[in-house]
C-alpha cells in the first residue's frame, strides 16, 4: 500500500469535500400553500414535484391499484381537452407532466421550459381538479395495465419482490400490490377514482417542492394557480404500524429461467429513528456501497457469483426494512446466499472497521451534490427534506450528522439492524441444493411489483 | 444503431442518451463546448457547467464490439471489466474504492463503436482521477487470478440482461437476423460460447492493440474551464507516447434482397411484442443524406401520442396497448431505423400485421404533412434545453459525435438541421428506407400449451 500511497499522495487527498452550495428559500403563497424552492436561472427550465401523504397502503381492501390507476388516468384528459388532445398539446410544447403512487404517497411531477410555464401550469390544474376519466379511455387504460400486470408477474424479480412484501406484510395493507392485480384494477369505474381524488388528494396532505428559473413570487401565483382548487381537508385513514411476519424463511417458486432471482430481508429502521445515519453507514458498508461493499468484494470480485449484489434500507412511513437481493446462475445461487448470509451476519458480530466507517462517511457526504444535477431532482429533494420532516437546514447539518457516527455507534446499530437468521428470502428460478426451502407455487402470488422500494437517491441515502 | 444503444452494457447497465437529447432552441449553440488536440493525438473536450463544484471526467477509446475479431465476441466489454484490475500502481479492485472513497461514482460502458470510463466526482479531486484514468490507459496489469472470477461475473451479467429476459433474447436474435455481413449483428456483451473461451491473453491484446491516446478523447463537463482543464490533461494524458493503431476494418452490408423474420416462443410471455428493423443509415454511412429527416420521421410515425402508430394502432383501432419508432444516427456505419408494438390479448396477429403495415405503405406512398413534421419539429426542440439539465448528458452526447464519425460542431448545429428539414425529406427518406426487402421482422410469442 504504501507504493499506492505515494502515487495518490501527488494530490492532496485529505481535504475535506466542499460544502453543497444550495439555497433554499420558504416561499409561501397568497393562498398559504408552501413550497421549497431552489433557485437557479443557468437553464431556462422549471421543475415542480409535489406529494400527498396517502397512497396505496390506504385503497380500500378490494380495491387494490386505485392510486395507481387514478395516476395513470389524470393524464388522460381533462377539462374541454380530451386525452389525445390533452397528451398532444403537452408534447407539443414538450411538457413532462406525469403522477405515480407508492404505498405511503402520492406524487406528482412537472417538469416545462420557463416559456411555458403557465400553460403547464394550466394544465396541471385542469388536471388535478376536472380530469375527465372517458369510458373509452378508462377501459383502454385499464386493459394496458392488467396485461402490464400479467407480463410483470412472469419477471423473477417481480414475482420475488411480490411474495417477500405480500409474505412480511400478510395480512397488512403493505402486503397488498401497490399497482393491483388484474382482477381488482378491471372493478374500478371512473367514481372510485373520483373518490379517491376527493378524499385523499387534499391540500392538507400536500408537499411541494419546485426548482429551476422561476421567482419566489411567481411560484407563490402559480402553486395557488394550481392546487388551491383541491379540498382543503381529506379523509382520514389510519394505517396501522406493521410489524414484518414470517421472518427467517426461505421460499422457492419455481420458474424456468437459467438465472436464479434473490429478494431476501427483515425489518429494518423508520426514518426517524436516532440510529438512521449509523445504519445508513452500516448499509453502505455491508451492501449499499457498489464496488465498495462487502457483499461486491465477496460474492462478485473474488467469486465471480454475480453481477449485482447488493443491500439497502427501504423506510416506509409503518415500517422499516433491511433489505438485500442478488441473481446467479441455478447451479450457484445457493454459494451466493451462503456468502451473503455470512457477510450479513459478520457485520452483526463484528461491526465495520475504523477505516470502512471513515470511507462510508466520506463518500456518503461528498457524493451527495453529484446526485443533485437536474432540476427534477433537486425540487424532489425539496418535497423529501419536508416529508421526512428535516429541516430547512436539513443540507447544512447533513454532513455533521453522518459524521457524528462514531465507530461504537455503528457496530451497536450493526448489531441491532442485522440478523442472518431473520432474513426472509425469497428465490425465484430453478434453484439447486437450497437446503430448507418451502416450494411455493407460481399462481399463489397475485401479479404486480409492490416489491419493497429501493430508496430515490437522495431520501434513502441518508 | 439499435443495438449500441439498448444493447450497450456497461458494470451496470446504462442508457445512453436517446438521439434526440441533441436538440436546442433554434439558433442557439447547445453545449458550447471547447477543444484542442495533445500532441500525443488526445482529443481534449470541455464543457462547462458551473451549477455546483463537481465535474463529469470521461475516456472515450474508438474500439467497440464491431471491431471484435472473429471468435471473440464479447472482448471488448470483458475488458472494460477488466479495467478496473489495476495496474502497478493501483491494487487489483481499488480504482472504484478510490473514487468513492473521495465521494466520487464511477462506471463504464460499452458499445458497438466505443468503450468509454468515466468519473462524477468534485471539482478539487478532478486531479485525482485524471492522474489514475491516465495510468490505466497504459499500465493495466491484468493475472488469471483476477481475469477468471470476472469472466464469470460477465456470463452472469448476460444471464441478468439477456437470458432471464425474453424481449432481450428476442432483441438479439431480431438483431443477428437483420445484419447480414456486418458485426453490428452480435451482441455487444458477445455470445455466452465465445466469453467462456475469453482469456487473459485475449484482453491482454485487445487492451495493448487499441488503448492509447491517440485512439480516446477526454471529455469533462461541469465545473472546469478548457483553461483549467489543459494543464492537467498535458501533465497526466499528454506525457503517454501515441501507439501506431492497427486500421479498423468493417465489412459492409451488402444490398438486403429479402426481408427476414424471427420468432421467439417463451412459456412466460404474456404479451405478444412486435418489432421491425430497417437498414438505416448512420449520420457517416450509407445513405446519410436521410440521417436528419429519419430523425422527424421517428417523431411523425412513433413519437408519442399524436404519432400515427400510437392513433392508428393504440387509440383507433385498439389493436396495441403501445407503439412507437426509434431511430439512433450516431454509429459509424449502417444502423436500424425501428418500429414496435406491444399487442392487446385479443388481437389478432395477422390483423395487427396488417394495420401496421398499411400504417407503414401510407406514409411511404402518400408521404407525410407539413403540420406533422412541424409539429415533431417544434417537439424535438426543447431537447436541448432539458440536455444541459444534468451534469454528464453533454459529456455523453459530444463523447458519442466525436468517436462515432461526426464533431462537436455537428452537435451543436444539430437545431439547425433539424429546423431546416422539410416535409418533403422526410417523405423522401421514407421511401427510400421503410422497404421491406431491408428489413427484419421480431415477434415474441407465448409457448402454446403454457
Amino acid at each position: 500500500m504504501t507504493r499506492l500511497l505515494r502515487f495518490l499522495l501527488v494530490i492532496a487527498l485529505l481535504a475535506p469535500l466542499p460544502a453543497l452550495a444550495m439555497t433554499i428559500e420558504r416561499v409561501t403563497s397568497p393562498g398559504g400553500i408552501e413550497a421549497w424552492l431552489v433557485r437557479d436561472r443557468s437553464i431556462p427550465v422549471v421543475a415542480l414535484e409535489y406529494t400527498f401523504r396517502g397512497g396505496a397502503a390506504i385503497e380500500a381492501s378490494g380495491r387494490e391499484g386505485t392510486a395507481s390507476l387514478l395516476a395513470a388516468m389524470l393524464v388522460e384528459g381533462a377539462g374541454d381537452f380530451e386525452s389525445q388532445r390533452f397528451q398532444g398539446e403537452l408534447e407539443d410544447r414538450v411538457v413532462s407532466l406525469g403522477f405515480d403512487a407508492g404505498l405511503d404517497t402520492f406524487n406528482g411531477s412537472l417538469k416545462t421550459l420557463a416559456e411555458n410555464l403557465d400553460f403547464a401550469a394550466g394544465m396541471l390544474r385542469l388536471a388535478l381538479t376536472a380530469p375527465r376519466f372517458d369510458t373509452a379511455d378508462l377501459d383502454r387504460v385499464k386493459a394496458r395495465t392488467a396485461i402490464g400486470l400479467r407480463r410483470a408477474a412472469e419477471e423473477p424479480s417481480t414475482i420475488a419482490g411480490r411474495l417477500w412484501m405480500s409474505t412480511t406484510f400478510a395480512g397488512h395493507p403493505y402486503g397488498r400490490p401497490v399497482r393491483g392485480t388484474p382482477e381488482t384494477v378491471m372493478t374500478l369505474d371512473a367514481e372510485a377514482l373520483r373518490a379517491y381524488l376527493r378524499q385523499h388528494l387534499t391540500r392538507d396532505r400536500l408537499i411541494v417542492g419546485a426548482a429551476g428559473d422561476i421567482t419566489p413570487e411567481a411560484l407563490g401565483r402559480l402553486v395557488d394557480h394550481v392546487f388551491a382548487g383541491l379540498p382543503a381537508r381529506g379523509e382520514q385513514v389510519n394505517v396501522p404500524d406493521a410489524a414484518p411476519k414470517n421472518l427467517g424463511r426461505t421460499l422457492a417458486v419455481r420458474r424456468p429461467v437459467p438465472q436464479s432471482v434473490v429478494t431476501l430481508g427483515h425489518d429494518g429502521l423508520k426514518r426517524d429513528d436516532p440510529d438512521y445515519y449509523a445504519a445508513t453507514i452500516v448499509n453502505y458498508i455491508l451492501g449499499g456501497g457498489g464496488f465498495n461493499s462487502r457483499l461486491t468484494t465477496e460474492v462478485r470480485e473474488k467469486r465471480g457469483l454475480a453481477y449485482s449484489v447488493y443491500s439497502y434500507l427501504s423506510a416506509y412511513d409503518r415500517a422499516g426494512l433491511m433489505m438485500g437481493g442478488t441473481a446467479t446462475e441455478n447451479a450457484r445461487v445457493a454459494q451466493s446466499l451462503e456468502v451473503i448470509r455470512r457477510e450479513w451476519q459478520r457485520m452483526h458480530d463484528e461491526g465495520p472497521s475504523e477505516s470502512e466507517l471513515a470511507n462510508a462517511k466520506t463518500y456518503l457526504t461528498g457524493s451527495f451534490p453529484l446526485r443533485l444535477d437536474a432540476s427534477n431532482r433537486i425540487a424532489r429533494l425539496m418535497v423529501t427534506i419536508q416529508y421526512d420532516e428535516l429541516g430547512i437546514d436539513y443540507l447544512d447539518r447533513r454532513s455533521d450528522l453522518i459524521n457524528g457516527v462514531t465507530l461504537a455507534d455503528a457496530r451497536r446499530v450493526a448489531r441491532r439492524l442485522l440478523n442472518a437468521d431473520r432474513l426472509l428470502t425469497v428465490v425465484v428460478g430453478e434453484p439447486v441444493g437450497l437446503t430448507g426451502a418451502e416450494e411455493v407455487p407460481p399462481d399463489a402470488i397475485a401479479g404486480d411489483p409492490g416489491r419493497p422500494s429501493r430508496p430515490t437517491p437522495p431520501a434513502g441515502g441518508g | 444503431m439499435t443495438a449500441s444503444l439498448k444493447g450497450t452494457t456497461g458494470r451496470i447497465v446504462a442508457a445512453l442518451l436517446a438521439a434526440l437529447v441533441v436538440g436546442g432552441a433554434a439558433q442557439a449553440q447547445v453545449f458550447n463546448p471547447e477543444t484542442i488536440t495533445l500532441s500525443n493525438g488526445l482529443q481534449v473536450v470541455s464543457i462547462t457547467n458551473a451549477r455546483a463544484p463537481v465535474v463529469a471526467h470521461m475516456v472515450w477509446y474508438r474500439i467497440g464490439a464491431a471491431d471484435e475479431p472473429a471468435g471473440k465476441s464479447g472482448i471488448a466489454h470483458f475488458l472494460e471489466h477488466l479495467m478496473f484490475k489495476g495496474t502497478k500502481e493501483i491494487p487489483p479492485g481499488e480504482f472504484s474504492k478510490i473514487v468513492a472513497n473521495n465521494g466520487g461514482r464511477d462506471n463504464a460502458f460499452t458499445g458497438h463503436d466505443y468503450t468509454g470510463y468515466f468519473q462524477n466526482i468534485a471539482r478539487d479531486r478532478l486531479e485525482l482521477v485524471m492522474k489514475m484514468e491516465a495510468d490505466r490507459m497504459s499500465n493495466l496489469v491484468l493475472t488469471d487470478a483476477e481475469v477468471n472470477p470476472e469472466r464469470e461475473v460477465v456470463r452472469e451479467e448476460r444471464r441478468s440482461v439477456v437470458e432471464n429476459n425474453p424481449r432481450s433474447r428476442l432483441r438479439e436474435q431480431l438483431n443477428a437476423a437483420l445484419f447480414l455481413n456486418h458485426p453490428y449483428g452480435r451482441p455487444i456483451i458477445g455470445w455466452d460460447h465465445e466469453i467462456r473461451n475469453l482469456t487473459t491473453a485475449d484482453a491482454l491484446a485487445w487492451y495493448r492493440n487499441y488503448y492509447a491516446p491517440n485512439n480516446a478523447v477526454l471529455v469533462v463537463a461541469g465545473d472546469i474551464t478548457m483553461a483549467d482543464l489543459k494543464p492537467l490533461a498535458e501533465k497526466y494524458y499528454g506525457v503517454i507516447p501515441p501507439k501506431p493503431l492497427p486500421a479498423r476494418l468493417r465489412p459492409v452490408e451488402p444490398p438486403h434482397q429479402a426481408a427476414r423474420r424471427v420468432e421467439l416462443k417463451d412459456g412466460r410471455v404474456r404479451q405478444v411484442t412486435w418489432n421491425r428493423v430497417f437498414l438505416a443509415p448512420s449520420y457517416v454511412a450509407g445513405e446519410k443524406e436521410h440521417a436528419d429527416p429519419l430523425q422527424v420521421l421517428a417523431e411523425v410515425v412513433g413519437g408519442g401520442v399524436s404519432s400515427r402508430l400510437h392513433r392508428g394502432l393504440v387509440l383507433d383501432r385498439q389493436l396495441a396497448t403501445s407503439a412507437g419508432a426509434y431511430y439512433d444516427p450516431d454509429s459509424l456505419d449502417q444502423t436500424g431505423f425501428g418500429v414496435s408494438a406491444a399487442l392487446r390479448p385479443e388481437t389478432k396477429i395477422e390483423e395487427f400485421e396488417a394495420a401496421i403495415e398499411a400504417e407503414l405503405r401510407r406514409v411511404v406512398e402518400n408521404g407525410v404533412g407539413e403540420d406533422e413534421v412541424d409539429r415533431a419539429k417544434s417537439r424535438m426542440r426543447a431537447a436541448a434545453v432539458y440536455a444541459r439539465d444534468s451534469l454528464q448528458g453533454g459529456a455523453r452526447t459530444l463523447g458519442t459525435a466525436i468517436v462515432t464519425g461526426t464533431s462537436i460542431d455537428h452537435v451543436e448545429s444539430w437545431p439547425r438541421r433539424m429546423a431546416a428539414v422539410t416535409a418533403a425529406q422526410v417523405s423522401a427518406a421514407a421511401r427510400a428506407i421503410l422497404r421491406e426487402e431491408r428489413s427484419a421482422t421480431g415477434l415474441l410469442l407465448p409457448k402454446p400449451g403454457s
